[in-house]
C-alpha cells in the first residue's frame, strides 16, 4: 500500500486508536471473559504512565537494576570492514539478564504490582522473556509461572534451569507444535482461569491491546536513549536504523521515537529461514497475509485455510508465526522497510561479529547485522546506521555448535 | 423466524430447557460427524453446536484441543464443515445448527462469503469466540444480510454495559460462559451462576444457554433450573476421543455418548427445567 495521508495525518506516533487498532491492524480479539480484564489492564497502564511516582520507580529500576542507560558503542572496526556508512551498535546486550526482554519485564512487573496481583505468567519461546519476567519476579517477591513448548524446552535447557534458579515454575505445553505460540495460547488459557491474582507478562509488542501498545512503551527507551547518543556521535540524527523482528519489540522500541524523523531510514529483518522460496522460515510481514492470532490482526504465516502453520529459524527469538500489529501497519503505510535474512547469512554476521568487535552477539540481532552489512556498503562514510545489538549470543552457543559439528563438553 | 427462535419458542412453551450438545466437525474422523449429529438429536439435542477445527484454540482446555488436532491431521477445513452440515440437512431439516469457532479461518473465506455460505449449508448462527462485538461490525452486516444468527459470549467478568452491548449484537441466544477457564474446566458453583443469570436477564429478553463445564446429567439438570439452554462439549468429546482409541467403532456410540445425553435429557426433563 502506498504511503496515504489519511493512514498518517498527525504523523506516525499518534497509534493505536482508542480501541487499539493500528490502521486495519491490532484491536482486541479474545474471548468475553479476558474482555474486562484487558480494559481494567489498559486503564491502569494509562493511568501509571502519566503518574510521576510509578515513572520515576521505573526510570530507578531502569538505571540500578537494568544498567541503562546502555551504551551506543561505535563498530570502527565493522565500519571500517565493511565500508560504508558509520555503524553504531545499541548494546541491548549489555542489560541485566543479557536482552532488551528486561525493559519491559521490569516496567510490567511495577505494573502488576501497582494492580495489586500477587502472581505473574509468561510465556517464552528461547527462554530469554521468561528468565526476564522470573528475574522480575524474583526481585518484587511474586509467584511466577513461565509457559514455554516442550520442544523449546529441550532445545534451551539453560534458560529452563536459569527460570528455575529464579524460583520461577516452568510448564511444559504439549499442545499443537509446542513451540512458542502454544505457550502463549496456554498462558492465556492460565490467565483466564486465574485472572483475579495474576497478571500476564507478554514478553513482546503482540496480543490483545493494551499489550501492544505497552509493551512498546516500555521498549521505547531504546530509541529514546539512541537518538540523544547519535546525536553526542555525530551532531546529527542517523540516516538508517536496523532491527530484527521475530515478534518486533526490540525493532519498534528503537524505530518509535524516530518515526516522525522523515531524514531516518528503517529496516525491519524478519527470520528468512532456509529462504523464503523454501516456505521454511519465520517472515509473516514478507511472506504472509493478514489475520486474526493471540488477540489482534496482524500478518500472520497461515495455510490456505487459516490454519497457523510451524515457523522455521535458526533463532527461536524469531520463531513466531505472527507479528506485533503496529509493524504491520507500518509495513502498510510504507514508513518502515521490511526484509529477510537466512539462517546461513545470520551465522556470517555472528561470527564476523564475534571475530571483527569481539562481541558474541544474540542470534536474533545477528538477522539485524547481516542485513545492516548489506546497507551499510550502500551508504556513504558520513551517513550513520544504528543496529540494534538486542541481545548477547551465549544462550546461542549450544545451537551454534551443534550447527556447526562441534560438541560442546 | 430462525430455526433457534423457533425452538426456543417452543420449549418455552413446553416449559422445558435447550440441550445444545458440542462436537468438533471431523473429529475423530471427517465420516463420523454427520451421523453423530443425527445420533444427538436422536438422543435429545434440541440445537447442535459443531466445533470448526482451529491450530491454536485458545479459550478450550486439552479435551477440545485435541479434538481440533485430530480433526485437523485429516485436513479439515471451514468448507469440509459447511460441506458436513449440507449433507446434515439432506435428512434433518428441523435441528438447528450452530458453528462454533476461532476468526481466522473465517477471515481467510471472507466475512460475506461465509455468510452466504451458512446460509446456502443450512447453518443457523456462527460463534466465534475469539470475536468480541467491539470488532464484528463487519461480520454482523454480512450475517444480518443473509439471517445467520450470531452468537457471543458473555461471562462472569462482563459488566452490565459489556452484557448491553453483547445483547444488542446477539441473536438466536447468548452462551453464558459459567466459570473463569476453559471449557471442560472443573470450578463449576451453579449457584454463583444463578445469581449472574438474574443480572443478565435484567438486560436482555434473549434466551441464555450456560455452557463451561457441564460433565454430568446431574450438572446439566442443575443448570437447567435456571437457564434456557444447557450447552455439553468436553464431557462428551472425551467419549469421543475414548472412543477413537480403542478403534472407532461407531456402534459404541449409543452406550457411551448418546447415554449420556440421554440421562442430562431425562434429568432436565424430570426437573421440569
Amino acid at each position: 500500500m502506498a504511503d496515504d495521508n489519511s493512514l498518517t495525518a498527525g504523523g506516525y506516533r499518534t497509534q493505536p486508536d482508542a480501541r487499539g487498532h493500528f490502521g486495519i491492524f491490532g484491536g482486541r480479539f479474545v474471548a468475553e471473559t479476558l474482555m474486562e480484564p484487558l480494559e481494567e489492564l489498559r486503564l491502569a497502564y494509562e493511568r501509571y504512565m502519566k503518574d510521576p511516582e510509578f515513572l520515576a520507580e521505573l526510570d530507578k529500576d531502569l538505571a540500578y537494576y537494568v544498567g541503562r542507560p546502555s551504551p551506543l558503542y561505535h563498530a570502527e572496526r565493522l565500519t571500517a570492514k565493511w565500508g560504508g556508512a558509520q555503524v553504531f551498535l545499541k548494546r541491548e546486550d549489555l542489560n541485566h539478564t543479557g536482552a532488551h526482554k528486561v525493559n519491559n519485564t521490569v516496567g510490567q512487573a511495577l505494573l502488576a504490582k501497582r494492580m495489586g496481583k500477587t502472581r505473574v505468567i509468561a510465556e517464552t519461546g528461547a527462554g530469554q522473556h521468561g528468565v526476564a519476567s522470573a528475574t522480575v519476579a524474583a526481585r518484587l517477591g511474586m509467584d511466577c509461572v513461565v509457559y514455554m513448548g516442550s520442544e523449546d524446552i529441550k532445545r534451551q535447557a539453560p534458560n529452563v534451569y536459569r527460570m528455575r534458579l529464579l524460583g520461577a515454575e516452568v510448564i511444559g505445553v504439549e499442545s499443537g507444535s509446542k513451540t512458542l505460540k502454544d505457550a502463549l495460547n496456554e498462558a492465556m488459557r492460565d490467565w483466564v482461569t486465574n485472572v483475579d491474582n495474576t497478571f500476564y507478562i507478554i514478553g513482546t509488542v503482540a496480543g490483545p491491546h493494551p499489550y501492544p501498545a505497552l509493551v512498546r512503551d516500555f521498549q521505547a527507551v531504546i530509541g529514546r536513549e539512541a537518538r540523544e547518543q547519535i546525536q553526542q556521535h555525530t551532531g546529527r540524527l542517523p540516516d538508517a536504523l536496523v532491527a530484527c523482528v521475530g515478534g518486533g519489540s526490540n525493532a519498534i522500541g528503537l524505530f518509535h521515537p524516530f518515526l516522525d524523523d522523515a531524514g531516518v531510514a528503517m529496516y525491519g529483518v524478519e527470520a528468512a529461514g532456509s529462504g523464503i522460496e523454501t516456505g521454511q522460515h519465520a517472515a509473516p510481514l514478507t511472506a504472509g497475509r493478514p489475520g486474526v492470532l493471540h488477540g489482534n490482526r496482524t500478518y500472520l504465516m497461515e495455510d490456505p485455510n487459516g490454519q497457523i502453520i510451524e515457523t522455521h529459524s535458526i533463532s527461536a527469538g524469531l520463531d513466531y508465526p505472527g507479528v506485533g500489529p503496529e509493524h504491520a501497519w507500518l509495513k502498510d503505510v510504507g514508513r518502515v522497510n521490511y526484509d529477510a535474512i537466512t539462517d546461513d547469512e545470520a551465522m556470517a554476521a555472528f561470527h564476523e561479529l564475534c571475530r571483527v568487535e569481539g562481541i558474541i552477539p544474540a542470534l536474533e540481532s545477528s538477522h539485524a547485522l547481516a542485513y545492516a552489512a548489506k546497507l551499510a556498503r550502500t551508504m556513504r562514510s558520513d551517513q550513520s546506521i544504528i543496529v540494534n545489538l538486542s541481545g548477547r549470543g551465549d544462550k546461542d552457543i549450544n545451537t551454534i555448535a551443534t550447527r556447526e559439528g562441534i560438541r560442546l563438553i | 423466524m430462525s430455526r433457534i427462535a423457533a425452538k426456543f419458542d417452543e420449549l418455552k412453551i413446553q416449559g422445558r430447557t435447550a440441550l445444545i450438545p458440542f462436537i468438533t466437525a471431523g473429529d475423530p474422523q471427517p465420516d463420523a460427524t454427520v451421523d453423530l449429529m443425527h445420533g444427538l438429536v436422536a438422543a435429545g439435542a434440541d440445537i447442535i453446536e459443531l466445533g470448526v477445527p482451529f491450530s491454536d484454540p485458545m479459550a478450550d482446555g486439552p479435551v477440545i484441543q485435541r479434538a481440533s488436532e485430530r480433526a485437523l491431521a485429516h485436513g479439515v477445513s471451514l468448507h469440509d464443515v459447511l460441506d458436513m452440515v449440507r449433507k446434515f440437512r439432506e435428512r434433518d431439516p428441523h435441528t438447528g445448527v450452530v458453528l462454533m469457532g476461532y476468526l481466522n479461518p473465517v477471515e481467510v473465506m471472507g466475512y460475506e462469503p461465509f455468510a452466504a455460505a451458512c446460509a446456502q449449508a443450512g447453518v443457523d448462527g456462527a460463534l466465534l469466540v475469539d470475536m468480541p462485538p467491539e470488532e464484528a461490525d463487519e461480520w454482523l452486516k454480512a450475517a444480518r444480510g443473509h439471517k445467520v444468527d450470531t452468537v457471543f459470549l458473555l461471562a462472569p467478568t462482563s459488566t452490565a454495559d459489556r452484557i448491553q452491548a453483547v445483547a444488542k449484537a446477539a441473536s438466536g441466544f447468548v452462551y453464558y460462559v459459567s466459570l473463569k477457564g476453559v471449557t471442560g474446566a472443573k470450578n463449576l458453583d451453579v449457584d454463583e451462576v444463578a445469581a449472574r443469570l438474574a443480572a443478565i436477564r435484567a438486560l436482555t429478553s434473549l434466551p441464555i444457554g450456560v455452557g463451561f463445564g457441564i460433565s454430568d446429567a446431574a450438572a446439566a439438570t442443575r443448570v437447567s433450573r435456571i437457564a434456557d439452554a444447557v450447552i455439553v462439549g468436553s464431557a462428551l468429546v472425551r467419549l469421543i476421543e475414548q472412543l477413537a482409541s480403542e478403534g472407532w467403532n461407531p456402534s459404541r456410540l449409543d452406550a457411551t455418548v448418546y447415554q449420556l445425553l440421554r440421562d442430562m435429557r431425562s434429568g432436565m426433563d424430570f426437573a421440569g427445567g
